[in-house]
């Protein structure tokens, strides 16, 4: 939630960044503000950004979703935040150490690097990975910092399959030649890190199931036609979004994003689309506003004659997420609106493995060259 | 079928003997189960006593000893008191007479009421073993004392004394020994003579009890009030307490001449005027004899007093000897290891005519189990209630009060449940048994709001005491969670600055003291204008848990009077400290003071076979 603070008194001035430090300088900042509040007996506090739906507007110009200004306070001295307040120091501090040493770690790692009994022996530092993961991204949104700028990096996940070929921490890497596994995302996938040196490629084409990936890897589908093959096995980590803007940008070719037909794959797309609430500040470096979503659609089945058989009933929380995303304001498109309220109707969600019930290779010789074909997307 | 004639009838028409009477009616008397009839015994034993001594100004001291007979389920039951004796012819009245008693025919706060109880016991115990009650009593140092047996003639309600003889070195200056034999159980547990014993310790801090139970442990209560209770005033019966039978027959017995001088001399709160305004509106002339009152006319004149438009003051109640404040807290305290006591006295009231006083104590956490119900002690007139506890008047105002408020947990219809023991004693001149066996109070709205309202009194406090418990929790807690974030903040500041922020811990520690002190003192002036001060308030004694931190957990907390729990009987506890009158815990016999020679001694031909 936004913030409703109480006007600040003079000496509480708000605790502001300036942009221009980089991650190590921005983080002794902080800390020295902190001190600088403990000697003006002001109770130590941080303000974070709120990552919250009522702090995100969609910006129909950029078509990015956009973070705004809500903040919340964190402070010492209060029962219900002194735990977090201590775990945002603890993670900072953790982060100028790997800054300091100049390594690269994940944020798994990060965890035990900060977890510790109290003095007590009773109390841990944090209790989970669950409770450290999200102080980072409050750590980033408030230092203005990313996560790879604070060398760190999430467990990688995804695979890229196609003909690119690219340079990753120096070595030359053809990935039409990666079998069957394909070449794994890193959680880091910068330009110091990774570097594009030529392809022959017409679309990429953004798979959700990993299984219907290696279906497609396996008949070598982006041969044939031309792509490379991406998945992010679900909703795709930071780094494969990454890696999808730049590839987008850089090799300027078309991204179709083919995902179930259900509230959740929907909104796969759209995070890939325009970003999502909880990294809003990612946006303008991760979002593809020209991603289009090729299916499955809810008027496929029907197009594509798919048996009602393969279908699956819509749960409670299917309709609920469903009309959810009906009123997010990336979704008023009358294409959206029409897609889901269909689904809806219909009262069933297919998977992409539905398309096998049709023939093995259905997917790869059929349904896409003719979705791709037709322009038949969103 | 042959017609039953009135000479037949007649030939059956014959005195019922008591014997007869007493077994058809034991539970009516309390002497309905084996177990019961022990319990009986002995409670109206100690009830003779306890009133004996208050009535002759003597500071109580009671020994009770069971012991198992010879025969299965017999027991020997003795009860020694340091009471003021009882005269040699006195004596088989008292205890071979059913009915005979000084109390049932006076207006006044007693233990018994109707003279029923010690010669009921009497009763049983010959009926059931076929032995006499054995009496030894001394009323004063110069007089020797005496013993005798008490045998109940069945048939004619007429006791008889047998064996008396003196004694020459009695151990008692004065006081009287009963002992009685008699067809019984023993279990521990509820409702058992040591829970009897145990509640009278806690109504009756004045006296001290001593107790051996037929296994041969001990326990012991100390005294821990040096007073007597103020003798209760005996006073004539107020109107509204009077039935139309009982005010026949007082029409009938009075000694007064005219019918005023009947009701203004004969009841309280009865003005000559009144008298005379009562009479005329029952259409009595003023000055006719009682005697002569007809029936019809005894029948208007009740109608007269109990009309809304006459107005009679209600009785005096300076009659009434409650427990107190103080001795209340003292009972407790002796009975009962708990942390918090509180007690309230009510004014007295009025029900039905006769004035009664409710007061209430409360004993909350110590060593009380906290996953239980709470324990409801009842007292009428300093006698503790042991059954039939779901029909009492006092369990059902206990269970109106909503706990809740003062942070108890309670289901709905039913006691609060936490570690908890609600006190009630309620002192009448007439104490309105739902039984002639005395065990549960009747229910009248006076008595029923009279209890929740003091209650709900001791009940508020409690609940403030729990809140401001609460309270400093909270602040120590915040502090230490507060204390303990702070070195991680400091030592990570220290490592991202690369510097040691010694003013900086200091700076943060002293904001976290002013914070924790300020939410303290935030709570603490809001619990304030919640009610008033507890350490000022003199029905409420704190034994704090946490003052001596350093304490071995059986020490006797120090501002309590040390109490001899369960515990002391199993020699388990240190002898109290710290100047408070200790109870002691009695691990060998001769720290019981034996007033009985041993068995061999006594002789064995006193021991008469009957029946």
């Amino acid at each position: 939630m936004a913030s409703k603070e109480e006007p600040a008194t003079p000496e509480e001035e708000r605790l502001r960044i300036p942009a221009r430090l980089d991650a190590r300088a921005k983080i002794e900042h902080l800390a020295k503000k902190t001190i600088t509040m403990a000697r003006r007996e002001v109770d130590p506090y941080v303000d974070i950004p709120s990552r919250t739906l009522s702090n995100v507007t969609f910006s129909k110009r950029k078509k990015i979703i956009e973070m705004g200004d809500a903040t919340q306070r964190r402070s010492l001295f209060n029962l219900n935040q002194a735990r977090k307040y201590m775990q945002t120091l603890l993670v900072a501090r953790g982060c100028t150490q790997l800054l300091d040493e100049q390594k690269t770690t994940s944020i798994r790692d990060l965890y035990y690097m900060t977890k510790h009994t109290l003095a007590d022996g009773k109390e841990n530092t944090f209790d989970g990975q669950e409770e450290s993961d999200p102080i980072i991204e409050d750590l980033e949104v408030t230092l203005g910092a990313l996560r790879e700028e604070l060398h760190l990096f999430a467990a990688k996940r995804g695979s890229v399959v196609g003909p690119l070929t690219l340079v990753d921490a120096g070595d030359v890497i053809d990935l039409s030649r990666m079998g069957s596994g394909g070449w794994s995302v890193p959680g880091i996938v910068e330009p110091e890190t990774i570097r594009f040196v030529g392809h022959g490629a017409k679309f990429i084409l953004l798979v959700e199931k990993e299984a219907v990936w290696a279906r497609l890897n396996e008949d070598k589908f982006w041969r044939r036609h031309e792509c490379i093959l991406v998945t992010g096995q679900g909703q795709p980590p930071r780094g494969v979004r990454r890696l999808l803007f730049r590839m987008v940008h850089e090799l300027n070719l078309p991204l179709y994003v083919f995902v179930d037909n259900d509230p959740w794959g929907y909104y796969i797309h759209s995070v890939v689309k325009q970003g999502s609430i909880g990294l809003a500040f990612e946006s303008k470096r991760m979002a593809v506003p020209r991603a289009r979503f090729i299916g499955l659609s809810s008027f496929d089945p029907a197009a594509y004659d798919l048996s009602e058989d393969v279908s699956i009933r819509l749960n409670d929380q299917d309709r609920a997420r469903a009309r959810e995303i009906l009123n997010y304001e990336w979704f008023r498109a009358r294409p959206w609106q029409k897609e889901i309220r269909n689904m809806l109707r219909t009262g069933v969600k297919w998977e992409l493995e539905a398309l096998s019930s049709k023939g093995l290779s259905f997917v790869t010789e059929e349904f896409l060259p003719k979705k791709i074909a037709d322009r038949d997307w969103i | 079928m042959t017609r039953v004639t009135a000479e037949t009838l007649s030939r059956r028409q014959r005195e019922i003997s008591v014997s007869e009477f007493f077994a058809k009616n034991r539970h009516l008397l309390g002497f309905d189960s084996l177990r019961k009839a022990l319990l009986t015994t002995v409670k109206e034993a100690v009830d003779n006593s306890l009133d004996a001594c208050e009535e002759a100004g003597v500071l109580p001291e009671i020994w009770v000893e069971l012991e198992a007979a010879k025969d299965t389920n017999r027991y020997l039951v003795r009860i020694t008191d340091n009471g003021p004796g009882i005269v040699p012819e006195q004596a088989p009245k008292i205890f071979g007479q059913l009915l005979y008693g000084s109390k049932f025919h006076s207006l006044k706060q007693s233990r018994g009421q109707q003279g029923i109880g010690i010669s009921a016991a009497a009763m049983y115990g010959q009926l059931t073993t076929g032995k006499p009650v054995s009496v030894e009593s001394r009323t004063d140092r110069r007089s020797p004392a005496y013993a005798m047996q008490v045998l109940i003639d069945t048939n004619t309600n007429k006791p008889k004394a047998i064996g008396r003889r003196d004694l020459p070195d009695w151990h008692l200056d004065h006081g009287t020994l009963v002992e009685l034999e008699l067809e019984a159980k023993y279990l521990k547990g509820r409702q058992s003579v040591e829970e009897f014993l145990h509640q009278v310790a806690v109504a009756n801090p004045h006296a001290t009890l001593h107790y051996r139970s037929p296994n041969g442990e001990t326990e012991s209560w100390a005294r821990t009030v040096e007073q007597n209770p103020t003798a209760p005033q005996e006073i004539k019966p107020h109107p509204h307490g009077v039935e139309l039978g009982v005010l026949m027959k007082m029409l009938q017995s009075t000694r007064h001449k005219t019918v005023t001088r009947f009701l203004s001399r004969d009841f309280s709160r009865i003005s000559p005027q009144l008298a005379g305004g009562l009479a005329k509106r029952a259409g009595i002339n003023p000055k006719a004899r009682p005697n002569t009152v007809a029936r019809q006319t005894v029948d208007a004149l009740y109608k007269a007093i109990n009309d809304k438009k006459t107005r009679i003051r209600p009785p005096s109640t300076d009659c009434l000897s409650p427990i107190g404040v103080q001795e209340l807290l003292a009972g407790l305290t002796r009975g009962v290891r708990a942390e918090f006591y509180g007690v309230e006295t009510r004014r007295p009231a009025v029900y039905r005519g006769n004035p009664f006083q409710v007061e209430v104590g409360l004993a909350w956490g110590g060593d009380l189990a906290g996953d239980e119900l709470a324990k409801v002690l009842r007292f009428a007139n300093r006698v503790p209630l042991q059954y039939y506890a779901g029909s009492c008047c006092i369990t059902k105002a206990v269970m109106d009060v909503s706990w809740r408020n003062y942070g108890l947990t309670q289901s709905r219809g039913a006691l609060p449940s936490g570690p908890l023991i609600v006190l009630v004693h309620l002192a009448s001149v007439w104490v309105p048994f739902s039984s002639e066996s005395k065990v549960a109070v009747a229910d009248y709205d006076e008595i029923r709001k009279e209890i929740k309202l003091a209650v709900q009194t001791c009940g508020r406090r409690l609940g403030q005491y729990v809140r401001r418990k609460a309270r400093a929790r909270n602040e120590a807690r915040r502090r230490e969670v507060f204390n303990l974030y702070i070195e991680e903040v400091v030592s990570s500041v220290e490592a991202i600055t690369g510097k040691e922020q010694k003013l900086f811990r200091d700076r943060l520690l002293a904001i976290s003291r002013r914070k924790t002190e300020l939410a303290g003192m935030l709570e603490e002036a809001k619990g304030a204008a919640a009610g008033d001060d507890l350490e000022a308030c003199e029905n409420v004694l704190v034994v704090d848990p946490d003052a001596e931190p350093d304490a071995e957990p059986d020490a006797e907390p120090p501002a309590a009077p040390p109490v001899a729990a369960e515990a002391a009987a199993d020699g388990e506890d240190a002898p109290g400290e710290g100047g408070a009158p200790a109870a002691e815990a009695v691990d060998s016999p001769e720290h019981l003071p034996p007033p009985i020679p041993a068995e061999a001694e006594r002789d064995p031909g006193s021991q008469l076979e009957l029946i």
